[in-house]
């Protein structure tokens, strides 16, 4: 393949940024998108210069931790998949492609193409859990749960905490993110005793990290590689409305 | 190095309870005293790290991903093990016990495994009420799917991704800790080296991947939970961040590294597509219990495709070897299978490197609905990969590595040989003996977490002398002083060749040399190339950049630096153990037409040979130094409560 790449290189946080391109060679189309990126760092390196960062570890689609933007769509804009899982097939022989870095004032840049998501983190550490210590739980199966609730709790749970919703909305929002992980936990019996706790103190952190609010454009759905609903944002307006009028 | 397993007497049953009655205890008010640095967040690191906060102590906990939750367990698919006997198929704390001595071809250790058997099933209790959402019925109860090596179906599953649900669930309980602040918590941190302080290890250096910054940190015990080594072979399946750096640094600082050569090979991942491969992609063990193995019976069928090679022509040569447990026969033995047929010249897609998988009988049973409800999202994987549709044609699979069962050595209460060290989870070599059975290790990290540590650091902290050393103690200006100098010889060799091609080379060296097969030959090959391909390393290798921020090509540096070593220790192991058990394979010892055992029908040709007589031990590997030989240490296994006995799965 003969690809341009427009890939976005920024030595820090405090680095304005900028465009770079190449043109790399040995490009086949069984690569990965990742495999690509390695063989220009390959070259690079070769070169004596420095190569792009970019953060990856389980190329599976599982870990979250690509985070790419590919020609302005998170992850690369083919169906429920990651940049790790995205295959240069995909792409025309000719293509220019840019390459950037989730784009996001609570994501700020660490270097290249690698952002800083820890707010999700602190998000989960303000009630992303059910308050059970180790030890004393009940045998499991004394807790019969629907086969149904537990299939849609599953869909929410499914969120592999990317980031790629709050990169594709235009507020920079992280409602799927957020929704995802209280409507695991909501949904499930085991959850239900801090469920207005949960969603209160969850969302409050998330305001807290600088996410933009959400006008329900569908984007972050559009590009979730796990497909997580919309429909889960809707489930945590309600729990959330019922919690504050609750007080 | 004196190594002593400290098994508790008494009958096998009741070894845990007397134990957790003996060992001593730290009362409430008094762990607040106590600081525990946890090294790794996967489901070993953060179980642990979680329960020991909740318990009162300490915490620092580290991991080199962005976020805790990025740990390499988020990618175990299958499921994990418990002996709760939910579908009344006769499973028991003891089969489960068995089948994993018996998987582990009687090279594990009975009383550890033992104690993993009877903690399982608090583990579906614990993770059921943090909200983890197995899969259940449409009665309301957990439903159960069976795993290679078993004739029950004891295995728990979150759809094809109990990994990730698991580690979320730990994850959880560890935001939870971190949110009140009982653990502190560093990601993008890399653990570079242990700090000894009198004979105890009693802190660590690491290296803040965003910053640069070295820096020290003091405990007064450091757990060591960082996963397993599989990335020594270059390609496998376990993420690309997944190193022997932490593990094999404790152990040049003394701690005794245990049977290196005790490898797993997974029979079901999907085949190399060329040379830019940089991993490899499991295809769940669980597809096993609907798709059948095969290859064309003849050779000149090999170019066909798939559908034009009639029924009678195909070998479904695992139902035909393995008749009782068929395509469900254990990892190590399926994986040689494979091999064994695409050496034959029957192996099929590019480079013949490759069996098929196929799932026509299942979906013509259940239905492309049912298929799909149970392995949509593992077709899908397949096809966003190759390129094609396996509800249409057949997958095609290859054998690759996925785990290791080797690691640094510990005794019963998970203490390594250096005191203060404990290591948990794939990290250790503790419970899956030469084979590890499917479903086991998401099982055994966790048990080790919640339901172990918990109760052996307490007896070490009640035992020895209280001693958080200062990070001044000129211990540690010697620890990161190595540490500086590894980062600095990295970043001024100035060489000609990347990082990344002597990892392809040292990885492609053991793949061939002390892959699948192993012999005589091939490891004293290895042995004679892996010094010199070390030595042209450290001239000819090139780091780019600085050590002051961000250094990807840095931190991939110190872990082939580390490899290049390990794979010596591999190889030395594998030399050594002159026999075939589990994921050890020495071609010079299998069974051939002349053993009684094939005679009578009880095994196959060509299937491996133990010898218990000279090798029923554990390898206990001491380092002496640099470039120097290392000393053998055999902890001899004994076997009280279960025969050694030839594997069958006929
Ligand atoms: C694709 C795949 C599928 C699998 N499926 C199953 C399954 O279905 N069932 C099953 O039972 N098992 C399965 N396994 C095996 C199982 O997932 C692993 O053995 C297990 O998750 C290991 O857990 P762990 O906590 O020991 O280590 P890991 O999850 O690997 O965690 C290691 C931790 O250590 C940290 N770390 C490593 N090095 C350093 C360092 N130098 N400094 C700081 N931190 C460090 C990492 O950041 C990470 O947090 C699978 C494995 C793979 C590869
Ligand atoms: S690298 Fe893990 S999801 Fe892409």
């Amino acid at each position: 393949m003969n690809l341009t790449l427009k890939v976005w290189r920024q030595k820090g946080a405090a680095d304005p940024g900028h465009f770079e391109t190449f043109q790399p060679k040995g490009i086949v189309e069984d690569m990965s998108f990742l495999e690509m990126l390695d063989v220009v760092n390959e070259e690079l390196i070769e070169a004596g210069k420095e190569p792009i960062a970019f953060d990856h570890d389980c190329r599976e689609g599982i870990c979250g931790t690509c985070s790419l933007v590919i020609n302005g769509k998170p992850h690369g804009g083919q169906k429920a998949t990651t940049a790790c899982q995205l295959h240069m097939r995909k792409f025309g022989k000719w293509d220019t492609i840019t390459i950037e870095p989730w784009r996001a004032k609570a994501f700020p840049v660490v270097k290249d193409l690698v952002v800083d998501r820890s707010a999700f983190d602190r998000i989960i550490q303000k009630g992303g859990f059910v308050s059970v210590g180790t030890g004393g739980a009940p045998d499991a199966n004394c807790l019969p749960i629907s086969k149904e609730v537990s299939d849609e709790a599953m869909d929410a749970a499914q969120c592999i905490g990317c980031g790629a919703c709050v990169a594709a909305c235009k507020n920079a929002s992280a409602m799927l993110f957020v929704s995802a992980k209280v409507s695991h936990m909501n949904l499930l019996p085991q959850g239900k005793p801090e469920a207005d706790r949960r969603v209160k103190n969850m969302v409050r952190q998330m305001d807290e990290e600088g996410f933009g609010a959400c006008t329900v454009t569908g984007s972050c759905e559009a590009v979730c590689p796990k497909e997580i609903s919309l429909n889960f944002i809707t489930k945590m307006n309600r729990d959330y409305g019922c919690a504050i009028l609750k007080g | 190095m004196k190594l002593d397993a400290n098994i508790p007497s008494g009958p096998l049953a009741q070894k845990w309870e007397k134990h957790k009655f003996d060992l001593k205890l730290v009362n409430p008010a008094n762990k607040r005293k106590f600081k525990v640095i946890v090294v790794g967040s996967g489901l070993a690191g953060s179980s642990a790290a979680a329960t020991l906060a909740e318990l009162g102590y300490n915490v620092k906990c580290f991991c080199y991903q962005d976020s805790p939750r990025r740990a390499h367990s988020i990618a175990a698919q299958g499921g994990i093990n418990a002996a709760k006997n939910y579908q009344n198929d006769g499973d028991s704390v003891h089969r489960l016990f068995y089948d994993t001595i018996k998987g582990g071809d009687f090279r594990a250790r009975e009383a550890n495994v033992h104690r993993l058997a009877e903690v399982s099933g608090s583990i579906i209790d614990q993770c059921v009420a943090q909200g983890v959402p197995f899969a259940r019925e449409y009665g309301g109860l957990l439903d159960n799917r069976s795993f290679g090596g078993a004739q029950v179906s004891r295995t728990f599953y979150a759809r094809g991704q109990t990994g990730q649900q698991l580690l979320l669930g730990a994850y959880s309980a560890l935001s939870r800790q971190i949110g009140l602040g009982k653990v502190e918590m560093y990601p993008r941190t890399e653990m570079l080296d242990v700090v000894m302080v009198k004979g105890h290890a009693k802190g660590i250096i690491t290296r803040n991947m965003q910053t640069g910054k070295i820096e020290r940190h003091a405990g007064d015990a450091v757990i060591m939970a960082t996963g397993g080594y599989g990335n020594v072979f270059y390609l496998s399946t376990n993420a690309v961040g997944c190193n022997v750096t932490a593990t094999f640094r404790a152990h040049k600082r003394g701690a005794a590294f245990a049977n290196p050569c005790y490898t797993q090979i997974h029979p079901t991942c999907i085949p190399v597509s060329g040379d830019h491969q940089s991993k490899l992609t499991l295809m769940s063990e669980s597809l096993r219990n609907d798709g059948r193995v095969w290859v064309p019976k003849n050779k000149a069928d090999c170019g066909k495709a798939a559908h034009q090679i009639s029924e009678s022509d195909r070998d479904y040569y695992l139902e035909r070897k393995y008749p009782s447990f068929g395509n469900l026969a254990p990892r190590d033995i399926a994986s040689r299978a494979a091999k064994e047929v695409c050496d034959e010249g029957r192996g099929v897609g590019p480079g013949g490197l490759g069996v098929y998988l196929d799932f026509a009988d299942a979906i013509q049973r259940l239905g492309e609905d049912m298929i799909r409800e149970r392995y949509g999202n593992l077709f899908d994987m397949y096809e966003r990969i190759t390129g094609e549709s396996a509800y249409k044609q057949p997958m095609r699979i290859f054998p690759a590595v996925h785990y290791t069962m080797g690691g640094l050595w510990v005794d019963y209460n998970l203490m390594s040989s250096m005191p203060g060290l404990f290591v948990l989870g794939e990290a250790n070599f503790s419970d899956h003996g030469a084979n590890r059975l499917g479903a086991s290790a998401l099982m055994q990290g966790l048990a080790d977490g919640y339901f172990v540590i918990p109760y052996t650091i307490a007896h070490y902290f009640a035992s020895e002398e209280k001693n958080c050393p200062s990070t001044d103690h000129p211990a540690f200006d010697e620890a990161e002083a190595n540490v500086r100098g590894i980062v600095e010889t990295l970043l001024k060799a100035n060489g000609k060749r990347t990082v990344r091609s002597f990892h392809r080379e040292v990885g492609k060296l053991v793949w061939e040399n002390c892959g699948m097969a192993r012999s005589k030959k091939s490891l004293s090959e290895a042995l004679k190339r892996i010094p010199e391909l070390r030595a042209e390393f450290w001239e000819n290798v090139n780091v780019p950049g600085s050590g002051d921020d961000m250094n990807q090509a840095l931190e991939y540096a110190g872990r082939v630096a580390d490899y290049m070593e390990f794979a010596e220790l591999l190889c030395t192991d594998a030399l050594k153990r002159e026999e075939s058990c589990g994921g050890h394979f020495r071609v010079e010892h299998q069974f051939t037409d002349k053993d009684p055992e094939v005679k009578n029908g009880y095994t196959n040709e060509g299937e491996a040979k133990r010898n218990d007589d000279k090798f029923a031990y554990v390898a206990a590997w001491e380092y002496t130094g640099p470039n120097k030989k290392w000393k053998l240490h055999k902890e001899p296994l004994k076997y009280e409560e279960v025969k050694m006995s030839t594997r069958s799965y006929k």
